[in-house]
This record gives structure tokens, sequence and C-alpha cells, in this order.
């Protein structure tokens, strides 16, 4: 339990998926400049996230790792090679799906999210939850509040930088710097504050 | 008006007019990650100009088949087909540099450049003119990977390739390496920097204030 615990809190703070790994910079910059949809988003990540991470799991653990089909009679197949492409088709339909039950059974969610949802099929970050899931050789458990903890460091991040972004509006920003420029620069100082978790041993 | 593109603009205005990190926002998560020396950068940069380039070719090879429907899972499983080639050259050839990229050349798959071109070009152009834009925007994202490679690994380490250039002081040389430029913020700082220069030199793409500060009046 403390082992999972540590996980969460090193996933959330210490290796934040956006301020420490830079992923999911895409959305992270075009979707900041408004809280409100910032922490939509933010949510729909965790959402998605927190759903396709065990899904991944299991996928892997069962079908793809090394000696992972002899429940199947072929103890000698690997087929590790394919997860990429078995990752994103897995992905891609969770979203899919995700996207037609909210519109079923829950529109008022739906409205709210249902804007972001494809677009979170290309966002790296969960792409990249997968693949660090692989890398890192997480069990189930682990897998889910990976999953979890990785999905709420980056809608984490998002808001903090929406936040900060609509009080720039107000600022006189040097021409050639103003949008995209500044937003670097303010993710670049966020994420040398976010620096100082990483000497935290757990 | 790509259509009447001529073949060099179609492969330079991706460089400096068209950016795809500084102007189209795009893919810009790996392009801070593997930049902290030139060896990732440069390996990355060629993985990402091959993969877009053929994931453009064979796309627009068979544009006209594809339902429109499911034109985005069928762009996807093309895109992570390539990338699992890739991957499988770097693991067999240069196997100590797949584990530096790590996680970052299967992110090549949800690497928005990718998917963008096929999307925005690939679909209704012929494929010698797609492959050419594949390699024009991944000649435009080599170049901002190795820039910030090259002043990442000089200032940073003093080196280039892992080749000492400038002398360390602890090695009983006379540069003082900023060791801040091999943290992660320092990216950030070099592309924000690097944007304002661009948009310096082409004004026209510069982005309009939200807000106009009043100028200052004297007050009597």
């Amino acid at each position: 339990m403390e082992h999972l615990l540590s996980l969460f809190v090193r996933s959330v703070f210490i290796e934040n998926m956006a301020l420490a790994f830079f992923l999911g910079m895409c959305s992270f910059i075009a979707i900041s400049k408004k809280v409100e949809t910032a922490i939509g988003l933010g949510i729909a990540v965790i959402v998605v996230q927190a759903i396709t991470l065990p899904a991944n799991n299991l996928v892997y653990t069962y079908l793809l790792k090394d000696g992972a089909l002899a429940w199947a009679g072929l103890p000698d197949v690997d087929l590790s090679y394919l997860s990429f492409l078995t990752f994103i088709g897995v992905i891609a339909a969770i979203v899919q799906i995700l996207e037609m039950l909210l519109d079923k059974y829950v529109p008022a969610l739906y409205n709210a999210l249902g804007i972001f949802l494809p677009l979170i099929t290309v966002n790296c970050v969960i792409m990249a939850g997968s693949l660090f899931m692989q890398e890192r050789d997480y069990n189930f458990s682990e897998s889910v509040v990976y999953g979890v903890g990785s999905g709420f460091s980056w809608a984490l991040a998002i808001a903090l930088l929406a936040g900060i972004r609509e009080k720039l509006k107000y600022s006189d920003v040097p021409v050639g710097l103003q949008g995209l420029g500044i937003a670097f620069i303010i993710i670049g100082l966020m994420s040398l504050g976010f620096m100082s978790f990483s000497g935290v041993q757990l | 008006m790509t259509k009447q593109a001529t073949t060099r603009e179609v492969l330079f205005d991706p460089i400096f007019n068209n950016n795809p990190i500084a102007l189209q926002i795009l893919g810009i998560c790996s392009a801070l990650a593997v930049t902290s020396n030139l060896n990732t950068a440069l390996v990355m940069s060629i993985a990402l100009t091959a993969v877009t380039a053929f994931s453009n070719l064979f796309i627009a090879m068979i544009r006209n088949q594809i339902p429109s429907s499911i034109r985005m899972i069928v762009q996807m499983v093309i895109i992570a087909s390539l990338v699992i080639v890739v991957d499988q050259i770097l693991q067999a050839y240069a196997f100590t540099l797949a584990k530096q990229l790590s996680v970052f050349v299967g992110l090549i798959i949800t690497n928005c450049i990718v998917m963008g071109r096929a999307e925005a070009y690939a679909m209704q152009n012929p494929p010698w003119a797609s492959f050419l834009d594949g390699v024009g925007n991944g000649l435009g994202y080599s170049l901002m990977l190795i820039a910030l490679g090259v002043v990442r690994e000089l200032f940073g380490a003093g080196k280039l390739f892992g080749v000492e250039i400038l002398p360390l002081v602890h090695d009983g040389g006379w540069y003082q390496p900023n060791g801040l430029l091999l943290l992660p913020p320092s990216a950030f700082f070099l592309i924000g920097l690097f944007i304002w220069a661009l948009r310096v030199w082409k004004k026209e793409q510069q982005e309009p204030a939200v807000f106009q500060l009043a100028p200052q009046v004297k007050e009597d």
C-alpha cells in the first residue's frame, strides 16, 4: 500500500508528465488559454488515462509479452514489438467507446468533455503512459495508480498554466514574444519550480 | 495554394516560413526531451523525417481508396507500422541510442507533425509532392532539434557529439559549463527565445496582442 502511495506522489510531482517529461505539449499550449477549458481537458485526460493504462497493461501481460501466449500453446512467441500498434489501437478504441457511452448515458458530462475526447487519442500523455508502463514493467495495481497519477499530474500542470496565462493577458509583453513565445518561457519557469521536487526521495 | 507550389516551395517553406515547431505548435514534446545532447537529437530528427516522409507517401498513394469515416485509423496504422520499423532498426543497429531515446521513438506515432501533415497535406495531394512535404516538415523539425542540441550540449557540457570542444574548468581548461542547459527547463527558454528571434525576423508571424496597453499620458 505504501509502495502504491509513493508511486502516486512520484508520478504527480517528481515525474510530472508535462513539466518533467514534456509530454502532451501540443494541446498543453493550444488549450491553456482559459482555465475552464483547461480543467475540462485535464479531467478528460485523467479519465482516459485511468482506463487505458490498466487495459493496455492487461493486453501486454496476457497477449504481447515474451512467453505471454503460453496459455494458447505458444510459449515461444514474443509479440512485444507489436506493442506500439496495439497500444494506439486500444487507446483509439477506448476513446471512441467512451465517447459513445457518455453520449448515451451521461449527456451532461458528454457536453462538457465531448470536444476534448477526440483530441486525446493523439495526446502523447496517454501513449507515453502506456509505454512507460511497458518499460518499467508495472503490474496491474501499479498501472492503475500510475494511470491516475500521471493523468492528474498533467491536469494539474495545464490548470496552473492556464491560470498564469489568463493573468498574462494584461501584461506588456514584447511584440515578437507575444502568444507562443512567452508561453514557452512561462512553462520553463514552471518546470524549474517543479524541479525542486526532484530531490525528494520516497 | 499548395497545388501550384513548386517543388522548391514545398520542400523549403516549412523550414523558416511555416516551421512546424515555431509556428504550427506541433511536435514539441520530443523536441524538448531528446535535445540535451546532439547525438539523440540527430537520430530523432532522422527518424521523424523518415516517418513523416514515408507516411505521407503511402497515405497519398491510397488517399482515393480511404473512406473518410475511418481515415484516422488507417493513418494511425500506417504511421504505427512505420514507427515499428524505425524502432526495430534502431534496436538492431544502435542499441544504446535506442535505450537513451526510450519511449520517445514510440511517441513519434502521436507526434502531431506526422498526423497533421497526413491529414492536411497527403490526403489532398499526389504521392511525390506529399513525400517532399513530409521531408520538408521533417527538416523544419530537425533544424529546431539540432539547433537546440548544439546549444545545449556545447554550452552545457562543452562538447559536441561527445567530443570536447570547450575545455572544462575541472579538467584544467577555461570553460565553466552552464549546468542549467542540460536540465529540462532550458529547452523551453531556448525555444521561446528562438521563436522570438524568428518573429522579429519574419514580422508576419507575430500574434496580435489580446489587449493593447494605452500609451502613457502625462498628467498635468
